[in-house]
């Protein structure tokens, strides 16, 4: 082992910064981070062995215990549990012997849960050793097991397994038309770099990621810092369940997200740009290297870039398995090799970002736009989309339509036209945004996509008559716990109570005022959480709730006092103690008066003795 | 030429890069937290600092003071909140104040106190936590623990160690101390650290020191956290 630790730390010149990517060569390698190798690592890199622990135990995808010699992890997402994920679990599991959540005793396989892939287009989905599995069915999960139980290696199982399919089915202004290889950087030249910002200015462009900060005004405030090193990152952390157009965008259109971000560092003056790649894109990682290299060789990254003073490269960071590094600080302490917490603003990462210098930080959207821009000019863009929102949108489509993958629409085009477009019928209501988004129901389908209306990173996800809305919100709330960074009281308390509180109504133990409660709850997690993340992860209950009262009405006990645990259960230690087991040792469940059966003891608070 | 913020209504001069607690405890104004400290750098973690800058909710421990802020603190509606936040600290860990050697001397109970805190408001967790006693002089009690990170700060900034660091994520978060076997006896820790008497909680003690301060004698007991907290935080500014 001290030779391969030895070995992988050189190979990432002794870079603290480059963890990730470390940690994620040993976990391939040993099927879990051994604690020898935490001590090799701390030694070389000079830092503590407890950031590595906390590094290893934030990220999903590093284990402190081996895993199989076959890992296989399979999407949670909600549109892979529509696709009959919870059944097919259960045959996986069934079939290799093996429970969710554990490692099969003789340690080959080991089977687990994950968020959303980014292939609800062609789930349900997974990974295996980190790897994306697609369209799996019981016959595919009876293969997979034979492979797995022959021990026959991931290269020589069926490439159909792990096929990933584009499934763009409407282009408009940005898919319609890629643009050549350099073309994008040869006209900001030939136009001037300044007037080139302009023309980004007048297009109107904002943030792709969903948060539509302007980009011109980014890119300007980042370039006016008083510094001589700024930095360009790309945000390809696609982990909003239901959102996939960056994973095409990736394989397609690599080539002009990369010059979109060279255009960027030549606008902003950077020399060293970042693609921060989440971990489930891996099978990705090989063919964007490729693309990196390719540009080298013409001359469109390294030094003197097309002949110009631009000296520009980019680096593939991964990512191992964390909703909140999306967050666009959080991604940057991800960048640096920490645990992906957000955090405190101000100062903006264009002003303090990477290593503490002025950085960019775009969605993989939002430089393909900005390339197209430099080339057809900002009132191209502009002509399309509304007053507020210019241009187009890529959408991720997926959940009940015939039609699922991706769709690019001017902005202001209505859901209803959407959803005619991807052959969805009797539709219940659509997910806009991704859990953290907005719920619509069917009498909205005259709101329109726009910044101003309904905003999207890119998710869309369709549901008919035939879905639970419950269901829904109890997938997305379970998903927002899981993933809290735990970094403030008010999302790491507060997205477990609400996990919490919805089961205890949706199992049917609520009872009148649990319902106040939940939405008191949402209310103070929203308003008071430190970032993103905490501030929508009660949407999914409270858009339901606006929409749909009765539902959760409906699941309330009718009794004025429901004790959420068994009263009498509960007094058996007393029981025991006292030596008694006659009928006044026993309570039953509810009173007929309704009245509270028993005082409540508030346990934690002594009483002041002054 | 004077930099000057209100705060509830009143005048409060503050000096370039001050953050609003700063400039309030200059002041004299009280604005509840537990994961701030003036030695060490802030944080923002607890989120009971919470206030309304011109109408928007900021951390008072992080958020920069700056001209023409309109600061709202002491409100109804800000406190009920921060009384939620307290409630959801209870509810996370183990927190027995009558049983705790640091009752009457812990913030989290003051604060408690402070914002009139009756009970706790959400179902327990009673997540199952370890004690670590196997240092001499100092002991962990992981159920006390809120991960406002004050025991890594002193350690760094003030003692110039690195004992503890906050691992975990989500509801899972907690504490870890900086040695192969994971046990505080394998850290450099020792009982004069700072790191070893700042916590605000009763995660951790030094040893053989417990209840030399009898019950009903201690700060919290006959003083409002309010009060000791301007007294005490306006000393370390200077």
């Amino acid at each position: 082992m001290q030779q391969f630790i030895q070995d992988l730390v050189a190979k990432n010149h002794y870079q603290a910064t480059r963890l990730l990517d470390m940690l994620r060569a040993v976990q391939f390698r040993y099927r879990y981070i051994p604690a020898d190798a935490i001590e090799l690592l701390a030694g070389l890199l000079a830092i503590s062995r407890t950031r590595i622990i906390s590094v290893i135990e934030f990220y999903s995808f590093f284990s402190d215990t081996p895993k199989g010699q076959y890992d296989l992890l399979i999407s949670d997402s909600i549109t892979d549990h529509m696709l009959g994920k919870k059944e097919l679990m259960n045959y996986l599991a069934d079939k290799l012997q093996v429970a969710v959540g554990s490692v099969r005793g003789d340690g080959l396989v080991s089977l687990d849960n994950t968020s959303c892939t980014g292939m609800c287009d062609q789930g349900p989905a997974g990974l295996v050793n980190g790897f994306a599995l697609t369209r799996l069915d019981k016959s595919r999960i009876d293969a997979i097991a034979e492979l797995i139980n022959r021990q026959i290696p991931l290269a020589e199982w069926p490439a159909e397994f792990f096929q990933v399919d584009d499934n763009i089915h409407k282009s408009g202004l940005l898919l319609s038309q890629a643009i050549a290889h350099g073309d994008a950087l040869r006209a900001a030249f030939n136009r001037g770099l300044k007037e080139s910002l302009a023309e980004i200015d007048l297009s109107g462009l904002r943030g792709r990621g969903g948060a539509g900060f302007k980009t011109a005004m980014k890119w300007r405030f980042c370039s006016e810092e008083q510094e001589s090193e700024r930095y360009v990152v790309c945000n390809a952390d696609e982990g909003e369940p239901g959102t996939f157009k960056d994973r095409v965008l990736l394989n397609a259109y690599a080539h002009q997200v990369f010059e979109g971000m060279t255009l960027c560092a030549a606008l902003i003056g950077s020399k060293q740009g970042f693609l921060y790649l989440r971990g489930e894109y891996l099978h990705l990682y090989d063919k964007l290297q490729t693309v990196l290299q390719q540009r080298r060789e013409a001359g469109l990254l390294g030094t003197g870039i097309l002949g110009q003073a631009l000296d520009f490269d980019i680096e593939i960071r991964l990512g191992a398995g964390a909703y909140i590094c999306g967050e666009e600080s959080a991604l940057i302490e991800s960048l640096e090799g920490k645990s992906g917490i957000p955090r405190n603003r101000p100062p903006y990462p264009v002003t303090q970002g990477y290593l503490g210098k002025p950085t960019v930080v775009n969605n993989v959207e939002t430089f393909v736009a900005a390339a197209a821009i430099a080339i057809n000019g900002g009132a191209w863009f502009a002509a399309v989309g509304t007053e507020k929102s210019k241009g187009s949108k890529i959408l991720s489509i997926c959940g009940d339509c015939t039609k699922p993958g991706i769709y690019e629409y001017p902005f202001g085009t209505t859901i209803q036209a959407i959803l005619s477009d991807c052959g969805a019928s009797d539709v219940l209501g659509v997910q806009v945004g991704g859990p953290s988004g907005t719920f619509i129901s069917n009498r909205e389908f005259d709101r329109k996509l726009a910044f101003e209306d309904l905003a999207t990173g890119g998710s869309f996800i369709v549901f008919n008559n035939s879905r639970n809305i419950l269901d829904i919100v109890h997938n997305f709330t379970h998903f927002f716990a899981h993933e809290s960074c735990g970094f403030c009281t008010p999302c790491r308390v507060g997205t477990s109570l609400l996990k919490k509180q919805l089961d205890k109504i949706v199992d049917g133990h609520g009872s009148a005022g649990d319902v106040v409660a939940l939405e008191e709850l949402c209310q103070l997690v929203k308003t008071h959480s430190h970032c993103g993340l905490g501030q929508t992860a009660a949407n999914p209950v409270l858009t339901t709730l606006e929409r749909y009262p009765e539902l959760y009405q409906s699941r309330l006990k009718l009794i004025s006092y429901e004790p959420g645990f068994d009263l009498d259960a509960a007094l058996e230690t007393a029981r025991r103690m006292a030596n008694r087991n006659d009928a006044g040792a026993h309570l039953a469940q509810t009173d007929a008066s309704g009245s509270l059966p028993i005082a409540s003891f508030p346990p934690s608070l002594a009483v002041r003795s002054s | 030429m004077t930099n000057t913020i209100t705060i509830d209504g009143k005048a409060v001069p503050f000096e370039e890069g001050q953050t609003i607690m700063e400039a309030a405890t200059a002041a004299g104004v009280y604005i509840p937290h537990l994961c701030h400290h003036p030695d060490y750098t802030p944080y923002g973690s607890c989120k009971l600092c919470t206030v309304k800058v011109n109408g928007r909710v900021c951390s008072a421990c992080t958020f920069p003071a700056a001209e023409g802020q309109d600061v709202l603190n002491n409100t109804k509606d800000l406190n009920d909140d921060r009384k939620l936040i307290t409630q959801m600290l209870f509810v996370e860990g183990n927190h027995f104040c009558p049983s705790c050697e640091k009752t009457g001397n812990c913030q989290l109970q003051a604060v408690a106190y402070h914002l009139n805190m009756l009970d706790d408001h959400f179902p327990l967790f009673y997540p199952h936590r370890k004690v670590d006693a196997s240092h001499p002089d100092v002991m962990i009690d992981h159920n006390r623990c809120i991960f406002c990170t004050l025991c890594v700060r002193a350690s760094q900034q003030h003692d110039g160690k690195d004992v503890f660091a906050i691992s975990g994520r989500g509801i899972n978060k907690h504490l870890i101390v900086n040695a192969e076997s994971g046990l505080l006896k394998d850290t450099d820790i020792e009982a004069t650290d700072r790191a070893a008497h700042v916590c605000p909680t009763g995660a951790i003690l030094i040893k053989r020191t417990g209840y030399q301060v009898p019950i009903g004698q201690r700060i919290y007991d006959h003083h409002e956290i309010d009060e000791v907290s301007l007294l005490t935080e306006q000393q370390h500014g200077e």
